[in-house]
């Protein structure tokens, strides 16, 4: 969700005025685009729905087939999975009045583009669990093969970090570089082949913008053209834009780990949880938020 | 124009969806317009349920005489969505919400208003089971309805219906209740597990899962007030843990500091709450309760209370659950690992997350 442009949400706040009616993951309510976040929006009158599950959009479509409704698709592998999902059963059906407004995006090539940024100086992955649930732990094998950079699949409970920590600083201190995959509850060497053919079948990879890392080769997951009919800016004749991010905002560097979110002018300074101007103070994971609760003295208390 | 019982334009059947018209007897305008419909409402729906001296003579204000000088006054309005949950309604629960504020802040609760906010088109049915409810749950709670209010708006302004209902009490003597007289030493208790009734809600308006045991706990705590009455002195602070969960009790001003180790035994919720919150990626302690009283008392009487409160039905799952630990810091829980998490108050909407 870091990582979605203002101008996706822009993009999607369009259509809501035009009367689509507009289903998101309650993840990206809060996030800013270039004037309104989608609660915004919504507060004027956009008929944007929550879903927890994406094939809600898919019986909305079903239950009101006058009305056109758009899918703020965003994410990474893991949420391209039930996307897709939801995608290949309204194609199956002949579902007309769905769409996808597309902003996946793809976790390997933004890895490969990291560790080329010589200010980031990365040492080692902990690979992000949900992600490899279905890409696999193969996924990272050119990292550690051709770049020697240890990679480390960790689930999300607190013991799985510390343990994906271990293990990699096992490695460093071996000289080693290799995938390691306790996460192995979850996570499979060749991830769900299944989701991966699904995948493959209907999006494919382009070069596109993540918010505050620029132009990542290969990272977006977007419609074949033979399912244009489903992307929403192709139906609705849109131009996503990068939309404006707030000039003095640097959550690309705290995503990047090259700032302390406190060294940012905006950090309780016109950015903070309850007015979030960048997207690392939106959630309470993101780095900038957690950074508000746990340094600054006002976060608790009102 | 509509037809009864039928589509009346098969090649547009969706746009009749939800306006196919029924027998079903229904709320209309003329019952909020003051007139002979109006009456009708309130003498054959309001009065034989809510009957009492004061309000049988109708009053738009009620004059009342309360023991007492210390007098404790709340409002609260109730706008709930779906109207039925498991474990409840919005009529129970505007009942529930006013008479426990008037309880936790020390309080017995006397006498509340009733002001319906009906939608035009409401089934007749439904207003009948929602007051129903409000008698059910007056009764219960040992109030009068003193005064009230029906007003009907037309289609689409509101959602079926709201309520608003304030609540006079009187102060029990002897309550001194801030978190400014929190000690280091004191215990935090809760009266039963936290944050079912904000997930019970949220998988009922969600329509998330088929099939929960997940109950709402709306329910008056009152009578756990009452239990708690031959130690005033040593209870420091009560809140009803209800919008925001247990998280703004923890968050109050003058900020008071306590550790929760919440993870050990008893554990204040329910498997299937922790289940639906770790899942939609919530915490219980955001998620409202709409019968429990979280409070904190001195040390000596902490067993005193949760065997006063377990006594009652209401407060079975009533349990110690966590320490006060300085004049002037912050409220943390305890994590496996033997670290600290802060406790905050939540941000914005309490969402169903993917991530």
């Amino acid at each position: 969700m870091c990582v979605t442009g203002p101008g996706t949400i822009d993009a999607a706040l369009t259509l809501a005025e035009r009367g689509a009616i507009l289903v998101t993951f309650g993840d990206m309510i809060r996030v800013p685009g270039s004037r309104l976040s989608l609660a915004e929006g919504r507060a004027q009158g956009a008929d944007i729905r929550v879903c927890y599950s994406p094939l809600e959009a898919l019986a909305l479509a079903q239950e009101q087939p006058e009305r056109e409704v758009v899918f703020l698709a965003i994410g990474f592998e893991t949420t391209a999975a039930p996307i897709i999902g939801m995608l290949d059963r309204a194609v199956r059906e002949g579902v007309g009045n769905l769409s996808l407004l597309t902003a996946l995006k793809g976790v390997p090539p933004a890895l490969a583009a990291l560790i080329q940024d010589p200010e980031c100086a990365i040492d080692a992955f902990l690979c992000p669990g949900h992600v490899s649930a279905i890409i696999g732990a193969n996924a990272y094998q050119f990292l550690a093969k051709t770049h020697h950079i240890p990679c480390v699949v960790a689930g999300f409970e607190a013991l799985d970090i510390l343990h994906g920590i271990r293990s990699l600083l096992v490695q460093h201190i071996e000289g080693q570089a290799r995938v390691e995959n306790p996460y192995a509850r979850v996570v499979r060497a060749n991830g769900n082949p299944r989701v991966q053919a699904l995948i493959r079948h209907y999006l494919h990879p382009e070069d596109v913008e993540w918010r505050g890392l620029g132009v990542i080769p290969g990272s977006g997951l977007a419609l074949r053209p033979a399912f244009q009919d489903f992307d929403a800016a192709h139906r609705f004749g849109l131009q996503v834009t990068p939309g404006r991010v707030h000039p003095k905002c640097l959550c690309g560097d705290v995503l990047k780990g090259k700032i302390m979110p406190s060294r940012c002018s905006l950090f309780g300074r016109g950015c903070h949880p309850d007015h979030p101007v960048g997207p690392c103070m939106v959630s309470t994971e993101g780095a900038c938020a957690a950074h508000y609760k746990y340094v600054s003295t006002e976060g608790a208390t009102e | 124009m509509w037809g009864r019982g039928g589509p009346a334009f098969p090649h547009t059947p969706t746009l009749l969806k939800g306006f196919i018209m029924d027998q079903e007897r229904r709320v209309l305008l003329a019952h909020g317009g003051g007139g002979h419909l109006s009456r009708e409402l309130i003498e054959r729906e309001i009065l034989p349920r809510f009957s009492n001296e004061i309000l049988n003579a109708l009053p738009d204000t009620a004059a009342l005489t309360v023991p007492g000088t210390h007098i404790l006054f709340t409002t609260d309005s109730f706008v709930v969505q779906p109207l039925f949950f498991p474990g409840g309604c919005i009529g129970d629960l505007a009942v529930h919400g006013t008479v426990n504020d008037l309880a936790v802040s020390g309080g017995r609760p006397l006498f509340l208003t009733l002001a319906l906010i009906l939608e035009e088109g409401l089934p007749w049915s439904t207003l009948r089971q929602v007051l129903e409810a409000v008698r059910r749950a007056t009764t219960a709670c040992g109030v009068s309805v003193v005064t009230g209010d029906t007003k009907v708006v037309r289609r689409g302004q509101c959602d079926g219906l709201y309520l608003n209902v304030s609540g006079l009490g009187m102060a029990w003597p002897g309550f001194q209740l801030s978190a400014r007289s929190i000690r280091p030493g004191d215990a935090v208790l809760v009266s039963g597990t936290l944050g079912n009734h904000g997930m019970a809600v949220l998988v009922a308006r969600e329509k998330l899962f088929l099939e929960t045991a997940l109950v709402s706990d709306s329910a008056p705590v009152h009578r756990l007030v009452e239990a708690m009455l031959p130690w005033t002195a040593e209870v420091r602070f009560m809140r009803d843990p209800t919008r925001g969960g247990a998280s703004p009790p923890c968050c109050t001003r003058p900020p008071w500091a306590a550790v929760l180790p919440l993870r050990s035994r008893p554990c204040p919720w329910t498997p299937a709450a922790a289940a639906v919150a770790e899942m939609l990626g919530i915490s219980l302690l955001h998620s409202p309760c709409e019968g429990r009283i979280m409070a904190v008392v001195a040390p000596e009487v902490t067993q005193a209370v949760l065997a006063a409160w377990r006594a009652l039905p209401e407060g079975q799952g009533a349990c110690r659950i966590g320490q006060a630990i300085a004049p002037v810091g912050r409220v943390s829980l305890h994590t496996t690992l033997g670290g600290h998490t802060l406790i905050d108050r939540p941000q914005g909407e309490m969402l169903p997350r993917i991530c």
